[in-house]
């Protein structure tokens, strides 16, 4: 009895060390892991919900562009066939989208109260984006220049994790299709690709000093930007778009101001109106660790479905428990190294004598 | 009797209860076939709000819970070198053996690009940062493992003649000399991935409770996994005993009372020590669905404690309730972390369709119709020869 007791508690304690190692390690310093940096040449999207007119030519052109087919409820459907697109919110079918926020009487534009606002919902492009970290099979790619978030399906598994875990619901699975894929916005790679900065990865095709202007001259801008009336969806550098954001957040409300439209910095006729009474935030510039989208918007941004949102992004905690647990697999090789020795020695035991209380218990059956 | 007899039960296999199985197994096999041919939509409820339902949160994060049966008694057996546990040993592991292999079938099932499964595998897709990749490699493994440390009774039900013929001896040799190696990776592999089924939640931030979401996430998971595995255990052998009148354990369950009782506070007091340090515990008593929800597991955790540390841990019965008690309340902490306590937004709601259930129920029904074929015809229960029946209890 005392020698199993014994061996039992040698063998306690050893797998107990080892047990504990990882969760030890796991609660004293565990860090999230470092924030990731915007990209050197990150493109994006300032998309002002004051200038936004909800006219949806956006979500057509989108379509258009990325050879997506409208949507309609069923009884439409039958009605009118396909010419007429519902889409309610982005979907498997829908990248980008139009959505209304509407409060009492709805009489004023960009009024939380009795007031009514638009807002755009399409991919955000983060800097640390939590699809990207959570695929299990690299789909989810973030282009090392531009920062353009794709998928690429031939890799994708469909688990649908980097729906579960996107903290703005942006990746959509097609549950409709028998061979289903996730639909994202891509922010128009595919038309950007003609453009020579981006033709090669590492942009060293394009001389220093050339201006954006003549670099997109020679290419199309994403969809939505282009064909955007009111410059409520502007494309270009995230730098710039965030310097225009803060321009936009320091003039008062009422002024007339010429918005840009199309591409920042381009040689578009700009579109001359009143600036609108701004939240005084930028969404996109902080939340979950930045996104290469920046929303100005006249209702608070909870109210649009913009959620609130920490400094860092969840990948970022959830990437520092795996590296904290996982570092060079060390945790789990000690670990594996002491459940082999103590395996070995009790299983060993198994076929010789064996100890005292398996003996003990034998005597008390009456055999 | 110096080393431990298995026996296979024998009798019937055609059963009234095994053919009830079977229906629900066929009506599930039809759903199955229309998710394939129609897409997943056609039969189940999930959505791009919540993209994981039952097939991933019953089946596999609920379902291999309930296949830790071999881990946590190995852990005990071998590692903590509890030879008395052993009678118990091949029962728990042939019901990690179905746990796992049909937690796998269900994501087959789940995976919206199934014909992509390979590239978990394949070095340049692969994602070490994800941990739904540590997962999936780490349960495809383990899966492997419980096959083949259950191959020995596979083995020995075998004549000597085919034995012979195929030279499964020296398989049957080999496995023996190196089982304390699989036995070790048995512990290991669902260490690692059960604590990861806690980690994957990491990634939801504001969309999980702060109930729930909480940096000690894996460890709160791993325990959870082994009270399950005890859970199962006990569960198991009273359903087999009462059933098929086998020797009973109840007298092991006993001693094993207070392992499990010891486990149960310590996930408690990590639980509840953590929400009070973050300042969460105002949460529990909101009076609402999230708070409701945590107080109902505190509550299924509680009972088995009581009945485990008191007097009644002796008999059968109580043993029995207090297992479906910690399962009851394991289960719930599972589904409550994974789809009840989560809250995507934008007016997201789930509830299982009819054939997307059937499906998760047919997957349940052909395990257990495995269980029972597997205990009928192979070595598993231990102890059938008369003479080793009368164990004092």
């Amino acid at each position: 009895m005392d020698m199993s007791r014994r061996q039992f508690l040698r063998g306690a304690a050893g797998a107990v060390a080892a047990a504990a190692a990882p969760v030890a390690e796991a609660s004293a310093p565990f860090a999230p892991r470092e924030p990731k940096q915007l990209p050197p040449k990150a493109i994006g999207m300032l998309y002002d919900s004051t200038q936004c007119i909800g006219c949806k030519a956006c979500v057509a052109a989108c379509k258009d562009a990325n050879g997506k087919p409208v949507e309609q409820p069923q009884h439409l459907a039958q009605w009118n066939e396909s010419t007429w697109d519902t889409a309610m919110d982005i979907s498997g079918k829908t990248l980008n989208v139009i959505r209304v926020y509407q409060n009492g009487t709805m009489a004023e534009k960009d009024r939380e109260k009795d007031g009514y606002a638009f807002v755009k919902r399409h991919c955000l492009h983060c800097v640390d984006p939590s699809c990207i970290s959570v695929c299990p099979v690299s789909a989810m790619q973030k282009n090392p220049t531009t920062g353009i978030v794709t998928h690429n399906p031939d890799a994708c598994i469909g688990c649908r994790y980097c729906v579960y875990g996107c903290p703005f619901n942006v990746p959509q699975y097609q549950f409709d299709e028998p061979f289903g894929r996730i639909a994202k916005c891509q922010l128009c790679h595919h038309l950007l690709k003609d453009n020579p900065l981006f033709a090669k990865s590492d942009g060293a095709s394009v001389p220093a000093g050339t201006s954006a202007t003549e670099l997109w001259k020679k290419s199309r801008i994403p969809a939505c930007c282009d064909v955007c009336p009111t410059g409520a969806s502007l494309f270009g550098w995230v730098e710039e778009l965030q310097a225009e954001a803060k321009r936009r957040l320091a003039l008062k409300p009422g002024e007339m101001y010429e918005f840009p439209r199309g591409l920042l910095g381009g040689d578009r006729p700009s579109q001359t109106a009143p600036v609108g009474h701004y939240q005084p935030h930028i969404y996109g510039e902080k939340e979950s660790g930045g996104t290469q989208v920046r929303y100005l918007t006249g209702v608070p941004h909870e109210k649009l479905g913009l959620p609130k949102l920490p400094d860092h992004s969840f990948a970022a905690v959830s990437e520092g428990m795996q590296h904290t647990l996982y570092k060079g697999m060390i945790a789990p090789v000690v670990l594996l190294g002491g459940l082999v020795v103590l395996a070995r020695r009790n299983a060993r035991d198994d076929e010789g004598q064996k100890n005292d209380e398996e003996r003990k218990n034998d005597e008390e059956r009456p055999s | 009797m110096t080393a431990i007899t298995h026996r296979p039960l024998g009798g019937h296999l055609v059963t009234k209860p095994f053919l009830i199985l079977g229906l629900f197994v066929l009506i599930a096999a039809y759903f199955i076939l229309r998710r394939f041919l129609f897409g997943m939509g056609d039969v189940s409820n999930m959505s791009n709000g919540y993209p994981i339902g039952t097939w991933v949160v019953l089946d596999v994060v609920i379902g291999t819970a309930f296949g830790c049966g071999g881990f946590a008694m190995a852990l005990l057996i071998y590692i903590f070198n509890r030879k008395v546990y052993h009678p118990l040993m091949r029962p728990a592991l042939l019901g990690g053996v179905f746990g796992y292999t049909l937690a796998g079938l269900a994501v087959m099932i789940d995976l919206g690009r199934y014909w992509n499964a390979f590239n978990l595998l394949l070095p340049w897709y692969a994602q070490p940062n994800s941990v739904i990749f540590e997962v999936a490699l780490c349960v495809m493994a383990y899966i492997t493992v419980l096959w083949l440390e259950f191959c020995p009774a596979f083995l020995e039900r075998m004549s000597p003649e085919i034995r012979q013929r195929f030279r499964l001896d020296r398989l049957q040799a080999f496995l023996k000399r190196y089982m304390y190696v699989l036995i070790a990776l048995g512990v290991l592999l669902p260490t690692m991935h059960q604590s990861s089924l806690g980690s994957v939640l990491l990634i939801l931030g504001y969309k999980l409770s702060p109930l729930w979401n909480t940096i000690w996430l894996p460890l709160l998971y791993l325990i959870s996994a082994l009270t399950m595995g005890y859970g199962v255990v006990m569960m198991e052998a009273t359903l087999v005993q009462r059933t098929f009148k086998t020797p009973s354990e109840a007298a092991l369950f006993a001693r094993l009372a207070r392992v499990v009782a010891g486990l149960l506070i310590g996930y408690l007091a990590l639980r509840w020590g953590d929400l009070l340090y973050r300042g969460h515990l105002g949460l529990a008593f909101a009076g609402d669905w999230d708070g409701n929800l945590f107080l109902i597991e505190t509550a299924l955790f509680l009972a088995p404690i009581f009945v485990l540390l008191s007097r009644r841990r002796a008999s059968q019965r109580w043993q029995f309730l207090a297992a479906i008690s910690l399962l009851a309340g394991g289960s719930l902490y599972r589904l409550n972390s994974y789809l009840m306590a989560v809250q995507p937004g934008n007016g997201w709601t789930y509830f299982p369709s009819a054939p997307e259930l059937m499906i998760t129920i047919g997957v349940v029904c052909l395990e257990i119709m495995l269980y029972l074929l597997f205990i009928k015809t192979l070595p598993i229960l231990h102890g059938s020869t008369t003479e080793s029946h009368g164990r004092p209890s």
